[in-house]
């Protein structure tokens, strides 16, 4: 079976001016699936998400969204997508009923009244519906920006940094609406700095590192990567190199040690190293022990070890 | 429908109901120049080398010129504030006709401009001015006020997209209001210096005056030859567009909007 890709991209480069946003950006993304671009900021995620929905036009590279050339054919791309970027795009000089009917209308939905209210309904917006859309608060102008995406349930939905500065009840129903939206075939890129979010709802995570895409994956796939992290603590300083031999015969990899704490670890990719086999292994060694583990790697330290940048620590 | 009408009349829309949810900029265009007439008709004109009525009743038709050019300012503000907001961008990524939200702002601009012209028109029948022409020379008159609104408005939109933020944007629209002060609305070119003269009856407000004065008035603008003091006095050395007012005031708008119409579509559509 081949996979069809809702989104493919080749090379896709953009400089302003000295800046190089992206320097050849490959991203393939398979439909029905969330792919979360995952980067520190001026990584040039939003710059992606601008050239996969027709707002900007690369200088170099080519890509196919929902089937059709992004260059040659963007009236049909557009016909295809659903955008919430990063920053509001409601009118707010009208009210959020206005707006999404608005949206609504200009997608061809057949009762675009109805589809409003309906909208308004689910994002928890019916009650300042009638009020213009300037007056609302950060999180509610996110959700009728997200709203607005929907109007027409789109073949592929991009989304930059939905859910930043959502209340976590709001927060939850993105999530939901997201799940339910990929259910019924519909391929979501999204954009986070949230490790949480893309973990939860990402299929695929593409670690955008200046301008390039520096490594994909699944979240399972790049925890792997990084391996785990097995530590013990002793009773006494004395036995931590004794702790650290062992630690090396069975990680082959260097250990650190940590004095203060009297802590030894090593990072681990042997899946048969298990907990009750460190604590056997140690303790046939004649290394006391006053506690053992191994800690599963979060997306946090695969960032930090594949892009080498320390500012997505969240 | 076809999709440039449905999606412009969808754009239309939304401009009007911006503009009845927000009407402080429309009320504040409309009602100035009402006061200006009150002002310069009582003020200016008695100083004017013509009685106080005859130059109201060349003034009126001036404001009605100069109100009309209004749209250049109009149509800079409103697509400087849609250019730098982010529900650009989400109309750019619907499958929009591309002419539709420039078309929608210059329409939607017309409807309210043809309805908040009537109040300034009612004034001006209270303070003495006369519409002494045919039906069909009203009618035209007021057409072609219209038609010259929509032809600034135009410009007007593509002249907003081109600086880099609104606060720009908002200092060219700002110095807008030299061009009716360099045409013959409020004052008749004939005392000028003849340069100044010359750069006044080249001003497309010039022509668009002369011809509704012409149009309005044409018992008064003929009795220039028996040596009356005409309201719509022209030179017979005046500049082309001015000599021959209603042909120029077309040719104006056409020109106008053949320059400024396609390119502020292309402006607009052209990813960055
Ligand atoms: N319109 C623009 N003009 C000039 N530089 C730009 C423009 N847009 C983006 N850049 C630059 O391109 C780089 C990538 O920006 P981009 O917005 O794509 O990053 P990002 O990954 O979305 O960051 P963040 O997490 O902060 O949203 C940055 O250095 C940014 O300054
Ligand atoms: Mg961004």
């Amino acid at each position: 079976m081949t996979t069809t890709y809702a989104v493919l991209s080749e090379g896709l480069k953009k400089r302003f001016g000295d800046v190089h946003a992206l320097r050849g950006l490959d991203l393939a993304v398979a439909q029905g699936t969330v792919c979360g671009l995952l980067g520190p900021n001026g990584a040039g995620k939003t710059t992606a998400v601008r050239l996969l929905t027709t707002l900007l036009h690369p200088d170099a590279g080519s890509a196919r969204v929902a089937g059709h050339d992004l260059l040659r054919e963007p009236a049909a791309v557009r016909r295809r997508i659903g955008v919430t970027g990063q920053d509001t795009s409601v009118d707010g000089d009208l009210t959020g009923r206005q707006n999404l009917r608005l949206f609504a209308r200009l997608h061809r939905v057949r009762d675009a009244s109805a589809r409003a209210d309906e909208l308004l309904e689910r994002f928890g917006l019916a009650e300042a519906a009638d009020r213009p859309a300037s007056g609302y608060s950060g999180g509610m102008r996110r959700r009728l920006d997200l709203a607005a995406s929907l109007v027409r349930r789109p073949d592929v939905l991009f989304l930059d940094e939905p859910t930043t500065g959502l209340d976590p009840a709001s927060r939850n129903r993105i999530w939901d609406t997201v799940r339910h939206l990929t259910e019924e075939g519909t391929t979501v890129v999204l954009t986070t700095q949230y490790l949480e979010e893309a973990d939860q709802l990402a299929d695929t995570i593409a670690l955008v590192d200046r301008g390039r895409v520096a490594h994909t994956g699944s979240p399972p796939e790049l925890k792997a990567l990084i391996g785990a992290y097995a530590e013990v603590v002793v009773t006494d300083a004395d036995v931590m190199v004794k702790a650290a031999g062992v630690l090396d015969r069975l990680t082959g990899a260097e250990p650190a040690l940590d004095r203060d704490r009297k802590a030894v670890g090593a990072v681990t990719r042997d899946p048969t190293l298990t907990l009750p086999r460190l604590v056997r292994e140690l303790d046939s060694a004649g290394v006391p022990l006053l506690d053992a583990s191994i800690r599963p790697p979060t997306l946090d330290d695969v960032f930090l070890r594949l892009t080498g940048s320390k500012e997505l620590v969240a | 429908m076809s999709t440039l009408a449905y999606d412009g009349t969808a754009m239309l829309g939304r401009q009007l109901k911006r503009i009845r949810n927000n009407p402080g900029l429309v009320v504040l265009t409309q009602t100035m120049p009402i006061t200006m007439l009150l002002f310069f008709g009582y003020v200016f004109g008695s100083a004017v080398a013509m009685p106080g009525e005859r130059y109201r009743s060349f003034l009126v038709p001036g404001l009605l010129a100069a109100t009309a050019a209004g749209g250049l300012t109009t149509g800079m503000l409103q697509a400087s504030q849609d250019a730098h907001r982010g529900v650009m961008d989400r109309l750019r990524t619907l499958p929009v006709s591309r002419a539709a939200v420039p078309l929608g702002q210059a329409v939607a601009d017309l409807v309210v401009t043809a309805a908040g012209t009537v109040p300034l028109l009612l004034v001006g029948l209270a303070v003495g001015w006369r519409i002494e022409g045919s039906a069909a020379q009203t009618a035209g008159a007021l057409g072609l006020l219209l038609l010259f609104r929509f032809a600034c408005t135009w410009a007007g939109i593509l002249l907003g997209m081109l600086p880099r933020n609104e606060e720009a944007a908002g200092q060219l629209a700002s110095t807008t209001f030299v061009l009716p002060l360099l045409s013959n609305a409020y004052i008749p070119a004939d005392g000028m210096p003849g340069w100044l003269r010359t750069l006044v009856e080249w001003n497309p407000i010039s022509a668009v005056a002369t011809a509704l004065r012409s149009l309005f008035s044409p018992r008064l603008s003929a009795s220039l030859e028996q040596g009356g003091a005409a309201i719509a006095r022209v030179p017979s050395h005046a500049a082309w567009p001015v000599a021959h007012p209603v042909a120029g005031s077309l040719a104006w708008c056409a020109v106008l909007i053949a320059v400024f119409a396609p390119s502020a579509v292309r402006r607009y559509a052209r990813p960055r």
